[in-house]
């Protein structure tokens, strides 16, 4: 039994191989097509990883600030950055002392000699004592503002600059919602599309051998050892359109890369691309073999009903 | 108006059946009902001790192992070579590599194609075609062979050389029921004739002769 299957299993390969390599212009075509599906998923995939990482660098700029009043003390400070630290919207709290808010604005203002000589005259340190806050989700930094704004704080906090940028966060978080829901939205759409194009050359191929598949059946073929060779051909299609695939994309990549960082710095997909590389063309490679066996198996269908 | 009506046909193992008729009497759909190519609407068909309509898609194709068919348009696989073709009746069958590489070359020196074995069927001519068709038919050594009009396109001799083929096997045990509308090889076989006309049988002797 087992070496019967095996006999099988090496006669379906076998056939599966030899269709590829005599219809080797069809197979041409198909794993053209293929390749445009394939390298389309994947600049779309690499797209959606640059834009991630624009809107997340966009997002982790923004911050707000409390400022505490000069009678407030250091340990009350602390004491409310550690409770603002147990809040399960905080990300992080950044603590500026007096001292270190006058030594950054000095520093910021070095070559500004009048601004330099009026703090001297000055005498005292002017500045108050902040909490940088960053929030997880931009759209929690509403109920941080309003915590922080609580009577409870009343003595102690000067202002918060939230209520001044709340308009400005806002619209970012809005835009930012818009571009990551529009975007899924047109990867999706242009995936299908070039998925149903795969789809459709594979359905054509097949119709062309649909009496063959008939003829088949009537010599007296299981379903299994006629789909066998087109399930084959299907995976090998895909295997080699991935291959093809990342051939033309490895140095394309590192060639864009370069152009892309000159104008969205912080922005290396040159660096991902290479760091991912394997799960990149494992998973490129799961998508176009799978998308030749089904299609396949879904073409095959309706012409193994003799 | 029905391709078949109220046909009622037993055929005994190892017996040589001529059906006859003019075209369109309903032989090839009687066959294709043998093979389970169609169903029919009413009545039922009994191969052995199975009943083809109680056959599930799935069992269908184990009946067909048993039961070589040479089709009137031939039904060769296009993309396959000459011994492919016959290989591919042994394949399904799940016969071992060694005895097809035996058998095959044996059955294309028998039908006359030793030296076509690597063509395609479109290099082939309609003759040769038709001896890819019976040589495919055969080499599994089936119970029974359904032939549909075999020497519809070969010359006398050639035609003489698949007929006696065809006795030959039912001489080794299988039954062969051979559809055709030439009377000459009817009127020489001298074995049981079945006459169709307008998709019923009219006629059925043993020893008979077609005329017309």
């Amino acid at each position: 039994m087992r070496e019967k299957i095996f006999t099988a299993l090496r006669r379906v390969i076998k056939s599966g191989l030899n269709s590829f390599w005599r219809n080797r212009w069809v197979s041409t075509a198909t794993i053209s097509v293929m390749v445009i599906t394939l390298g389309l998923i994947t600049s779309l995939f690499l797209v959606s990883v640059i834009a991630g990482s624009i809107l997340q660098d966009l997002e982790e700029k923004v911050d707000i600030s409390v400022y505490f009043k000069l009678t407030t003390t250091e340990n009350e400070i602390l004491k409310i950055k550690t409770e603002l630290e147990g809040l399960s919207d905080v990300k992080s709290v950044e603590y500026v002392s007096r001292a270190m808010a006058l030594a950054k604005f000095e520093e910021g203002h070095q070559n500004n000699p009048l601004i330099i000589k009026s703090l001297e005259e000055l005498g005292d340190n002017p500045l108050e004592a902040s909490l940088n806050i960053k929030a997880k989700l931009i759209d929690n930094y509403g109920s941080i503002a309003s915590f922080l704004e609580s009577p409870r704080f009343a003595a102690l906090v000067d202002t918060v600059n939230y209520r001044q940028n709340q308009q400005v966060i806002g619209k970012l978080s809005s835009i930012l919602n818009t571009i990551r829901k529009s975007g899924l939205v047109a990867i999706l759409v242009l995936g299908l599309v070039a998925v149903l194009v795969t789809f459709n050359t594979i359905r054509l191929t097949i119709y062309s051998t649909r009496e063959e598949i008939g003829v088949m059946r009537l010599v007296g073929a299981s379903n299994w050892y006629i789909r066998g060779p087109f399930i084959v051909e299907g995976g090998l299609h895909g295997l080699l359109a991935s291959v093809a695939t990342i051939i033309i994309f490895y140095p394309l990549v590192l060639f864009i890369s370069p152009k892309l960082s000159s104008f969205l710095s912080g922005v290396d997909i040159a660096t991902y691309f290479k760091q991912n590389f394997w799960q990149i063309f494992v998973l490129q490679t799961l998508v176009g073999v799978s998308l030749g066996v089904v299609s396949s198996l879904i073409a095959i269908r309706r012409y193994l009903k003799v | 108006m029905v391709a078949l009506e109220k046909v009622n046909l037993i055929i005994k193992p190892s017996e040589f059946i001529s059906l006859v008729g003019s075209s369109g009497a309903g032989k090839s759909t009687l066959l294709r009902l043998l093979i389970g190519e169609e169903a029919p609407t009413m009545g039922e068909i009994i191969v052995g001790d199975v009943s083809i309509n109680s056959l599930s898609h799935h069992e269908l194709p184990y009946l067909r192992r048993k039961i070589g068919t040479i089709f009137q348009d031939y039904k060769l696989l296009t993309a396959k070579t000459v011994y492919e073709n016959i290989a591919f009746a042994m394949e399904v069958a799940g016969k071992h590599e060694l005895e097809i590489k035996e058998d095959v070359p044996q059955v294309l020196n028998l039908v006359g194609l030793g030296d076509k074995a690597d063509q395609f069927p479109h290099q082939l001519s309609g003759g040769e075609r038709q001896r890819v068709a019976i040589g495919r038919a055969l080499v599994h050594r089936p119970d029974i062979l359904v032939a549909d009009e075999p020497t519809g396109n070969l010359d006398p001799v050639n035609t003489w050389e698949v007929i006696n083929l065809l006795l030959k096997l039912n001489e080794l045990g299988a039954t062969v029921i051979l559809a055709t509308h030439d009377n000459s090889i009817v009127n020489n076989l001298e074995r049981r004739v079945v006459l169709m006309e307008k998709g019923r049988i009219i006629k059925d002797d043993e020893k008979g002769k077609y005329l017309i």
